[in-house]
């Protein structure tokens, strides 16, 4: 009976602190749904935020756990990761980003593969990351599914808001992991061959005699959920040749795609526009080699001017450091011509949009996700720290970091 | 527009050989300075001239020559040309796979001066370098200390006069698992410390044999270039840079340092902050590097941003390095401001990217600080060293300008982008064109 009794309590600290009430004061508040609120309250009740608004306007009630800090911003959302499939010790047993026993592998799934107690995912979400959208890795002409997670959780279950995109890739490090495609001309072929499989595939399940239907292909339901438009492709393409190659394919198929990487955007930056597409743009700090040679740290800058929507991601790192930190990377985007709210912007409500949970989280508005951060500066200054983290309306940080 | 520059740098090297250098003296005006090793100096004034510190000070405390050529920086930020102790820029290498230990080998005779790599240094502020072979090797050779000068070649960088016979910079060493492979390489840590301390040994037995022969040629011992090479560091004049993480292989090196009587940095140091202490009672120095995130191999996963602050506390000098291209020399400055948000003071930072690593690298009569008769190397900041706004506006060497962030060629250079980084056909054709 005791221990009953127990468990009992046990079960209620663990739920009071699931829907604990939180309130979150900061000297500014920025919250990425209009002007930076000075002296601003962000009340979060049940794991959603109640209320935003200015100290003047919004009463603390009794009761909530009160945090301060210098800034508040919503949590931040990195565009693209490989953390999660990708571990921080770089051994066989935690690289699951990428398979190499076909270049085309659709089908592979990220939530067959992601460990939501993974250290790096740890590690980013005490430095303020609470929304990843991550997967399999950019090195196949299709490498497999992406999720959206929350940073916590012990399961991929308790760590999924969203099904993802599929992971495409075009450039040398497709050729570098596969004996072939060994040219990038071989590559597009490859892909047209895959989709017009595809294309064929759907005509076949259409047939009215069920004796002559095809048999459920992994691989080829996958690429028709892209022909149909319900999964969109998360497409690398860091060279202008390869990033005109990936225009040329959705249009060809009337896919919805989203440019990834993309380090020679500036090249081609009117054909960007004129596709109508989105892009998550390499990390600004990516070493400028391989297919990212000619990166430029003022593309986000270029990417703003022209209109086009962008977020920055961590993008994958084979060696040290094994994952970037999208609040370091925006930084640097935002000492390069970017504004300070743009640059946040990318790593946040912009960021969500792309990825399809701008509904939940990427702003500090009544209704969506308790996810907020709190620093005691600039949160691009280097010398600034993350002091608190909130995901869920669980503090789960409170170390300045 | 390269080829333009590089005719610029022949130029320069052909004038400079016909005239000295630099002989009107200039005065940069009104920036705030950080000289290191004394406080900043509000609204100051630098003077150089023949490619040397002649006088600095408040403005109006210091005397301007009658020729001087003025330079309004008012409101920006001078300090000294940052030392890397540690990168691998110029495209070098050192020994090759057929051996663990080659002391013999050295950098400068695989460094291509015209490399991309060292107008990125510029362009990050970094003027003197430590360019080493790689940490695959338990010994992978000879580095160079370098000054990024107008170069045509590697003579026109070295701080040592005869590239022969000088010593024109430290041995590289290495353990853990870098080094750690198939025959002839060490398969387990102490097979590596074993190998090491034979070899050692060796060079002990034939350095007593050149001291027994007294300046005899006919008693001195077969010349052999490995031991020569050792010898320098057994007595001191080469320092050794090891390549090192965990804190017992730290311990290893200081354990192997002290055995021989070598002089050595502690180079990385992954792990300082569990042996703080005991790098700091050893008096050896550490050369360490912040990178963005833990882990990407075994060894550095538990690297910590506050080895910085650590070692600060315990009383050891620290430095730091780029590892170039494990991170970017364009980004110096924002490790030792990673160093800073995890506790070190701003104080000891700047002099970890400064006259800490000259100090390591044995050149801090030259490099390091500003101070009337050292180099008039020094950069123009716009803004605090340590704020993610701030760019290095203008990087002097010897009191020439070699990065102006306001020339469009330059600007390239700092941010990267159409084929600025394009390395030579036959560099791309040799690895494919990846990183």
């Amino acid at each position: 009976m005791k221990r009953i009794q127990s468990m009992t309590v046990l079960c209620l600290i663990i739920v009071s602190s699931l829907t604990a009430q939180v309130a979150i004061k900061g000297e500014t508040v920025h919250t990425m749904s209009g002007s930076p609120i000075t002296n601003g309250i962000v009340l979060i009740k049940g794991g959603k935020i109640e209320r935003v608004g200015p100290a003047s306007q919004v009463q603390v009630p009794n009761g909530y756990k009160v945090l301060s800090g210098k800034v508040v911003t919503p949590g931040l959302v990195d565009a693209h990761s490989v953390v999660g499939l990708a571990g921080m010790l770089n051994q066989t047993h935690d690289q699951m980003q990428l398979e190499k026993s076909e270049p085309m592998q659709p089908e592979l799934r990220a939530i067959d593969a992601y460990n939501a107690r993974e250290a790096l995912v740890e590690w980013l979400r005490t430095m303020g990351v609470t929304t990843l959208h991550t997967g399999h890795g950019p090195g196949a002409l299709a490498s497999g599914t992406t999720i959206v997670v929350k940073t916590v959780g012990g399961t991929v279950n308790e760590a999924l808001i969203d099904s993802g995109m599929v992971a495409f890739t075009l450039g040398e490090s497709v050729s570098q992991n596969f004996r072939s495609p060994g040219t990038s001309a071989k590559s597009v072929a490859m892909i047209r061959s895959e989709f017009l499989k595809a294309q064929d595939y759907l005509k076949r399940k259409g047939n009215k005699d069920a004796e002559k239907r095809p048999g459920v292909d992994l691989k080829l339901e996958m690429l028709v959920r892209v022909l149909s438009g319900q999964t969109k492709v998360l497409f690398t393409a860091q060279k202008a040749t390869d990033i005109m190659s990936a225009l040329r394919l959705a249009k060809e198929f009337g896919f919805k795609m989203v440019l990834d990487g993309a380090a020679e955007a500036y090249l081609v930056i009117d054909e960007i526009k004129k596709a109508g597409v989105s892009v998550i743009l390499h990390p600004t700090m990516i070493r400028p080699g391989g297919d990212a040679r000619n990166v430029s740290m003022e593309t986000a800058s270029s990417l703003q001017k022209q209109g086009i929507p962008f977020a920055i991601q961590s993008g994958y790192e084979g060696y040290v450091p094994k994952t970037r930190l999208v609040l370091y990377e925006a930084a640097i985007a935002a000492s390069n011509g970017l504004s300070f709210q743009d640059a946040l912007a990318s790593i946040t409500i912009g960021a969500a949009k792309i990825i399809g949970v701008d509904k939940r989280v990427g702003s500090l508005e009544a209704g969506k996700d308790g996810d907020v951060v709190v620093f005691d500066g600039d949160p691009f200054e280097y010398t600034s720290h993350v002091c608190a983290v909130i995901v869920n309306g669980q503090v789960v940080s409170e170390t300045c970091r | 527009m390269h080829q333009r520059r590089l005719l610029a740098f022949i130029l320069f090297v052909t004038v400079a050989s016909l005239a000295p250098a630099q002989e009107i003296p200039q005065a940069f005006r009104g920036a705030t300075i950080y000289p290191i090793g004394g406080e900043p100096i509000e609204d100051g004034t630098l003077v150089v001239q023949g490619g040397k510190v002649v006088a600095l000070g408040r403005t109006g405390s210091v005397s301007l020559p009658a020729n001087a050529v003025i330079h309004d920086v008012k409101g920006k930020v001078v300090m000294p040309g940052l030392v890397d102790t540690h990168s691998h820029v110029g495209d070098g290498s050192g020994g090759d796979r057929s051996n663990a230990l080659h002391p013999e080998v050295r950098i400068i005779d695989a460094i291509d001066v015209r490399s991309k790599g060292f107008r990125k240094a510029l362009a990050g502020g970094i003027t003197t370098v430590n360019v080493m072979p790689g940490s695959g090797h338990l010994m992978s050779g000879q580095t160079a200390y370098l000054k990024i000068r107008p170069a045509n070649t590697i003579y026109d960088m070295l701080f040592c006069p005869d590239p022969v016979n000088g010593i024109c910079g430290g041995m590289k060493m290495a353990n853990g698992t870098n080094s750690i492979g198939e025959k002839p390489f060490p398969g387990t840590r102490a097979k590596s410390a074993a190998l090491v301390r034979q070899l050692f040994l060796k060079a002990q037995d034939y350095q007593a044999k050149v001291k027994a022969a007294a300046g005899n040629p006919d008693k001195m011992p077969k010349r052999e270039l490995e031991m020569e090479a050792l010898v320098q560091v057994l007595e001191g004049k080469r320092v050794v840079h090891h390549h090192t993480h965990r804190h017992d292989d730290i311990m290893t090196v200081l354990r192997l340092a002290k055995e021989f009587g070598f002089r050595v940095v502690l180079q990385h140091v992954s792990e300082a902050w569990k042996v703080a202490k005991e790098i700091a009672e050893s008096g050896v120095p550490s050369s360490i590097i912040l990178i963005d995130s833990p882990g990407g191999k075994l060894e550095t996963t538990d690297i910590r941003n506050e080895n910085g602050v650590e070692l600060e506390k315990a009383g050891a000098l620290v430095g730091f390095h780029t590892d170039d291209g494990i991170t970017d020399s364009r980004l110096f400055l924002r490790m030792a401001a990673l160093a800073v948000r995890a506790g070190m003071s701003r104080g000891k930072a700047l002099e970890g990217l400064t006259i800490a690593g000259a100090k390591m690298l044995e050149l801090d009569d030259r490099v390091g600080s500003l101070k009337p008769g050292k180099d008039a190397d020094f950069l123009v900041l716009s803004g605090d060293p340590f704020s993610v706004y701030t760019h290095v506006e203008q990087t002097w060497v010897e009191g020439n300008k070699m990065f102006d962030r306001s020339d469009p060629e330059d600007h390239k250079m700092a941010v990267g982008g159409y084929e600025v980084f394009r390395r030579s056909l036959y560099m791309d054709a040799c690895e494919g064109g990846v990183e």
